[in-house]
């Protein structure tokens, strides 16, 4: 009787341990490569990840605030190291999950041309980019035109989205002709989506730095920790790349 | 905790913004709103049903299905986009022009209802003693019904100067967040909570509190009866 009892906590014990939760943050751009990563994660380790997405800077107020996540992944590398310089991430546990890409798009085909001399001819009514204060891909486009010296030319053509996502939305409605988003938002199963694109040189504006961080919160966690540890991983890095990001 | 001297020059911007838009989108709504609420208020059409329903769907409607259809409608390449191109006005969406459209549509119902509730709480007694009295319809609504309904003309003119005021997603989704031309307090003060400026946040957030407790209470007061006391 004793043993059986024992064998039955011991189940429990497992089982409890196999069904362990982790609630990871995550920033808009990563949402659909953590989607894949969570099934991985899943079936790999038993753990499960409740995913929240969010822009950054949402993430981080709600992590303020004393929101219950475990894991923040963000869209840039300033968030966390503020959250971690404020005494809510793991000190030594933040680092870069993934490096972002920032492309020029345009639904239209051959309006993009492979160079960015779009930008210079002026042939185009609205640009669209994220908001450079709310969004990285924003910031990165701004210090883009920058660099080019066309910030001051192009500012009447400028519409700014909250976030990539919804830059992306102007673009393709056609509501503005181009604008600068992230590579992973243009690749489907692993193909650009149709149109015209110019790759900008990573030299143009400062690295798109994505970084992870454990939260104090997920500190105990084994499925925290498990997650940390997975998304180095061979299947994770595969499927971070996949959508467009370097490591 | 309001310090309006603390205000930054693009907070002011945004704020003479929003109200430009919140004024224009009132006086133009309650002339559009007043004779289709006279309609609604009279009219035995088959189409009476179908046409409140209308009128309320951006009541219930979220503002980003609102933004987002008229993103796509006003578009190059929506119905009301070719219209206005070919009309050599360009695209609405991301202008002051476009956000105007936009905040009529999602303040209509708040401009109608109170206005059709108030001619059918008049009655068809008065208009007719008018007409018996020898008065044209036309001069009989101006000089009968609509003073008689001041009330709900007054009540249709601060909801919608408020709600406008208020709007948020719609904005957000047609403006492009240009500064002076579509970028107002609401999607001001979205902008600093993401960018984690809480102190410019906290300004803007606490007017729009103060202002929005103003209007409820101009309501209420507006709305108040004459107490009457039995002896």
């Amino acid at each position: 009787m004793k043993r059986i009892v024992s064998a039955l906590l011991a189940l429990a014990a497992g089982a409890a341990l196999q069904a362990a939760e982790v609630s990871v943050a995550v920033a808009a751009n990563f949402a659909a490569p953590m989607r894949e990563i969570a099934q991985a994660f899943e079936r790999d380790t038993g753990h499960k990840a409740v995913v929240a997405v969010g822009s950054t800077g949402k993430l981080y107020a709600q992590i303020k605030q004393g929101a219950p996540f475990e894991v923040l992944l963000s869209a840039d590398a300033q968030t966390p190291a503020r959250l971690e310089a404020e005494g809510l991430g793991v000190a030594g546990s933040r680092w870069t999950y993934a490096t972002g890409h920032l492309v020029l798009w345009s639904p239209q085909p051959g309006l993009v041309d492979a160079q960015g001399a779009v930008l210079r001819s002026g042939q185009f009514k609205r640009l669209a980019m994220a908001d450079p204060k709310l969004a990285p891909y924003g910031a990165a486009a701004f210090q883009t035109l920058q660099h080019l010296g066309l910030q001051q030319t192009l500012e009447g053509k400028l519409v700014q989205g909250d976030s990539i996502a919804q830059t992306y939305q102007f673009v393709a409605t056609g509501n503005a002709e181009l604008g600068f988003l992230a590579l992973s938002q243009l690749l489907v199963e692993g193909r650009l989506r149709a149109g015209s694109v110019w790759q900008v040189p990573a030299h143009m504006h400062a690295p798109l730095r994505q970084d992870a961080l454990l939260l104090v919160k997920g500190r105990q966690q084994p499925a925290a920790l498990a997650l940390m540890a997975y998304l180095r991983s061979e299947p994770a890095r595969s499927i971070i790349m996949r959508h467009g990001y370097s490591l | 905790m309001l310090n309006a001297v603390s205000l930054s020059p693009e907070a002011w911007k945004a704020i003479v913004l929003t109200v430009e838009l919140a004024g224009l989108t009132t006086v133009l709504l309650l002339l559009l709103a007043t004779p289709l609420a006279w309609w609604l208020a009279h009219t035995a059409s088959r189409w009476r049903a179908p046409v409140v329903a209308l009128v309320t769907l951006p009541l219930v409607l979220p503002p980003t299905v609102l933004g987002f259809y008229l993103l796509v409608l006003m578009g190059p390449q929506g119905p009301v986009g070719q219209l206005t191109q070919a009309m050599g006005w360009g695209t609405l969406t991301f202008t002051f022009s476009g956000l105007l459209i936009g905040s009529m549509i999602f303040s209509l119902p708040f401009a109608v209802q109170p206005l059709q509730h108030a001619f059918e709480s008049i009655g068809p007694r008065p208009m007719e003693v008018a007409a018996t009295l020898g008065a044209r319809p036309v001069d009989a609504f101006f000089t009968v019904a609509l003073p008689m309904a001041s009330g709900g003309l007054a009540t249709a003119g601060i909801l919608t100067f408020a709600h406008t005021v208020g709007e948020f997603g719609l904005v957000l989704m047609l403006g492009g967040n240009i500064e002076g031309k579509t970028r107002v307090v609401s999607t001001q003060i979205y902008g600093h909570v993401e960018a984690m400026e809480y102190a410019q946040a906290h300004g803007l957030a606490a007017l729009m509190v103060f202002f929005s407790f103003v209007v409820l209470l101009a309501l209420a007061l507006l709305k108040r009866r004459p107490v009457r006391l039995l002896p």
